[in-house]
């Protein structure tokens, strides 16, 4: 196979071909409003590159979709679909968000701990799907639904305690601690001229992409996992406990949403409020490791990728156009990279015989 | 045979220099075949000689590249199988097409039920059911459930159901795949029954015994090229074995005599129960020495898979006791068996043999992965050693292609895919080798190779349990052989005295004296 032929075989070429299609598709839209399509996405990629600021902007809002999407990618290599990453990137965020609040501690002990608690948390929420799923054969993707909808309503009822609540009229929690922020310095921040909610979070995610890397194509563990996830009864009968597989691939896919939520939290929102509807950062988190065919490099990106769309729609708003265009574009991406699936699908069947 | 059936004045099927391509693979090359009426026309070829290419572009599955198809003399453009029966062709596959909980009859009419106004008329197509079955002696209960009748008779049921579309013209796939000795014949006879009638058969195979027994030609085809077109009375079984694969074959293994040594695999009193929970095992006991092929015979759903998947720890026994080397290893997991000596060539080696998706190279280290070389301190993996290991067994085995270490194993074909099993579970050097059906699916010259290893491991003083639904490959192997039946062991002899009327009776049920 030459090069050229390879490169239109891979999975990146039908992303970026999904990638195209989905912004034309958005394009169709927004003429249908009588909007002007050039001067929107102008607006949208200014919005994204204009400067140092802005672009620091975009990976503040990539970094949790990086980790979530890592977090999606990591267990479906072993065959479980984490859609339970909204639940589990909600709880990590109140735990670190609890701990934020209470615990009287310097930021070099605080830091760690609240990131620590919010990957316990996440862990514990994934686990306890993945019990039920090998004790008693619960569908995953059922428990997850639901554990997302309990999550839900245990951090708005946590969020409503009295050592909790804001003093004030907001319907939210207490920010937390200074110290338990995980923003960059200020003076690196005026230098670079960087948004002022520039912080440590990308550099975890860049961290979990290499530690996902490496678990999945470098130790036995991976090994494990990936046989599980390709063959499940070829693993089993090779001696693999599929059970524990299963088990401790949601377990660290479970912490990674956890600590998501910490990021989140530590490095942009400082507190949480009472939500009112599910915030969707799971599913954004799926669409990253959907548009990065679940590799970690490719996740990473993934998640850059609608990061920064995510942020430059958010201005679009400012010259009269409507930021949902985002949610067409990037649910026509979805589409079409699921459907490239199909398509190869029925290649390999055709000439199979 | 005298083919007395046969009217060469009458060509029912002609294909003329057929060929198929997909993308850059030729799958036919050039293929010719005529089929008279009331004639049997065996097509012989190893898997991936582009057999069912070939009669899936007779059955308008899909068209021919180039060449022309003709029935009764005209050409036809068969583009769909709704258009080949309506020229006359019905097509029995290797797996049945039926509806388990409805009736022989249901089956038999669906898609053309008989309509009495708006109502079906079950009644009339009850009696054309009873009227084609009783024509052709297959002594079929109309009234029958599919899920409560035997496989040979299901195998009528497909019959009958293109018989039933006025089909003239009947292609059989490899139908003698699950059938017992007795079923086989009773095949052939119908087989005939239906020529004597006028109709034409076209039978797909690689068994040469039943190509001598029921066919009058054979064409032979060999990496997709037409290789010959032969009357079946003028060869033997041997000179179409090579016709087939272009070289000469050895049927016979040798296989030096061997004291038997002690006993590896004890399996006392086991009961078990099937995926629905109804007991299949009842009270099974065997015995395996060391040095020693212990053959079992029986026709499949007799509780061969469900006994191999508990001796293997993928299946729990509801009762009896499991010991290998004298360690008891009942309901433990799979691992605890191999820590103990168990391997094994499992019988779907797509399902439980292989990740498809791995790498050669992986799947050859699939139970080792953690151990050293493979892997450093049971965390990092040593790719290199896996890959080393991989090449040298490639080699040894003779895996091919033998740039594939880095492909999917899935890119590999049967007999390759087969191979790289038994390379692995050869390599983990265990004493006890449990092997079902482990030809299933091969052609000769891989059955040939699979065959050595099997008798090289006893001959290395292992224990091998040998299940196998092809009673050739128990026979020409085993030095004891077992036959289960109804989930217990009703009967056994020696390899070198076995019978295959005996043993075919002892299968189906009966005792022999």
């Amino acid at each position: 196979m030459s090069k050229v032929e390879k490169f239109l075989q891979s999975a990146f070429f039908r992303t970026l071909i999904s990638i195209v299609v989905g912004f034309a598709v958005g394009a169709v839209f927004l003429a249908a409003v009588q909007i002007n399509v050039g001067a929107a996405y102008g607006k949208l990629f200014t919005s994204i590159f204009a400067n140092a600021k802005s672009l620091s902007y975009s990976v503040v809002y990539a970094t949790p979709l990086i980790i979530l999407g890592l977090s999606v990618a990591f267990s479906f290599r072993t065959g479980v679909f984490n859609i339970g990453a909204e639940g589990q990137f909600v709880v990590g965020s109140m735990a670190a968000c609890v701990v934020g609040i209470l615990v009287p501690a310097p930021a070099i002990v605080l830091v760690p701990l609240c990131v620590l608690v919010s990957a316990v948390a996440g862990a514990v929420w994934g686990m306890i799907v993945g019990i039920l799923k090998v004790k008693w054969g619960i569908n995953e993707v059922l428990s997850m639904i639901m554990f997302n909808w309990i999550a839900f309503y245990l951090s708005n009822y946590i969020a409503g305690l009295p050592a909790i609540k804001s003093d004030g009229n907001a319907e939210a929690t207490k920010n937390v601690q200074e110290a338990a922020m995980i923003l960059l310095p200020k003076s690196v921040i005026s230098k670079l001229g960087l948004c002022n909610s520039a912080n440590w979070g990308i550099f975890v995610a860049i961290l979990l992409s290499i530690f996902c890397y490496v678990v999945i194509e470098k130790t036995t563990l991976g090994f494990s996992l990936k046989a599980v996830g390709s063959n499940r009864d070829a693993a089993e009968y090779a001696g693999i406990n599929v059970n524990r597989a299963v088990l401790t691939a949601l377990g660290i896919s479970g912490a990674m949403g956890g600590i998501a939520g910490a990021m989140n939290l530590l490095g942009m929102g400082q507190r949480i409020s009472i939500f009112t509807a599910q915030e969707g950062y799971g599913f954004q988190g799926i669409i990253a490791a959907l548009i990065g065919n679940s590799n970690p490099l490719g996740v990473f990106f993934g998640g850059l990728f609608y990061g920064a769309i995510k942020y430059g729609g958010s201005r679009l708003n400012l010259i009269g156009a409507p930021s949902e265009v985002v949610n067409v574009i990037m649910g026509t991406v979805v589409f079409f990279i699921a459907i490239s699936h199909i398509f190869k699908f029925r290649k390999h069947k055709k000439e199979g015989k | 045979m005298a083919h007395e059936h046969i009217d060469f004045s009458q060509k029912v099927i002609e294909m003329q220099n057929i060929v198929k391509k997909f993308g850059d693979f030729t799958a036919n090359d050039g293929i010719n075949l005529t089929v008279h009426k009331g004639e049997i026309h065996a097509i012989l070829g190893e898997n991936g000689a582009g057999k069912s290419t070939l009669m899936n572009q007779l059955y308008g599955m899909f068209l021919p590249t180039s060449g022309q198809i003709l029935v009764n003399g005209k050409p036809m453009i068969l583009d769909s199988p709704k258009k080949a029966i309506e020229a006359g062709i019905g097509m029995v596959h290797q797996h049945f097409m039926l509806v388990q909980p409805f009736t022989v009859t249901e089956n038999i009419a669906l898609g053309m039920e008989p309509v009495k106004g708006l109502a079906l008329d079950m009644a009339t197509a009850r009696k054309n059911v009873v009227e084609l079955s009783e024509k052709y002696n297959l002594a079929i209960d109309p009234d029958a459930k599919i899920e409560d009748i035997s496989v040979g008779m299901q195998q009528r049921v497909e019959i009958l159901k293109a018989l039933y579309r006025g089909a003239e013209t009947l292609i059989l796939d490899e139908p003698t795949a699950s059938l017992t000795p007795q079923e086989i014949a009773e095949l052939i006879h119908i087989m005939h029954n239906l020529t004597a009638d006028g109709k034409s058969i076209i039978l797909i195979t690689h068994k040469l015994k039943e190509i001598k027994a029921a066919a009058d030609f054979c064409t032979i085809i060999r990496l997709g090229k037409y290789i010959d077109t032969v009357n079946v009375d003028d060869v033997t079984e041997n000179q179409l074995a090579s016709l087939m694969v272009g070289r000469n074959v050895e049927f016979k293994v040798d296989k030096p005599a061997m004291q038997p040594g002690e006993v590896v695999l004890d399996v006392q009193d086991l009961h078990g129960v099937d995926y629905r929970g109804v007991e299949i095992l009842k009270g099974l006991s065997l015995q395996v020495r060391k040095g020693e092929i212990l053959g079992i015979a029986g026709i499949d759903g007799n509780g061969q898979s469900e006994m191999v998947e508990i001796i293997t720890g993928l299946r729990k026994a509801t009762g009896g006791k499991v010991s290998v080397n004298g360690v008891d290893v009942t309901n433990k997991p799979p691992r605890f068996g191999f820590d103990n000596g168990v391997s094994s060539i499992p019988e779907d080696r797509q399902k439980h043999g292989l990740v498809l998706d791995f790498s050669v190279a992986d799947n050859m280290i699939l139970q080792n992965y953690a151990d050293e070389p493979y892997a450093k301190n049971r965390t990092f993996l040593n790719r290199k050693a896996i890959e080393e290991h991989a090449r040298e067994s490639m080699e040894k085995y003779d895996i091919r292609p033998r740039d594939a270490v880095q492909k999917p194993a899935g890119t590999l074909s049967g007999g390759n895919q087969q191979k790289v099993i038994i390379a692995r579970e050869v390599n983990n050097d265990k004493d006890l080798l449990i092997a079902v059906n482990p030809t299933r699916g091969l052609d000769v010259g891989a059955i040939e190779y699979v065959h050595r290893y099997i008798v090289e491991q006893r001959n290395k003083g292992k224990a091998v349990l040998l299940v196998s639904f092809e009673l050739d490959e128990i026979m020409s192997l085993s030095d004891r052989i077992d036959v289960i039946f109804d989930g217990s062991i009703n009967g056994s002899m020696l390899g070198s005295e076995a019978d295959e009327n005996k043993l075919g009776l002892m299968m189906a049920g009966g005792k022999a004296e």
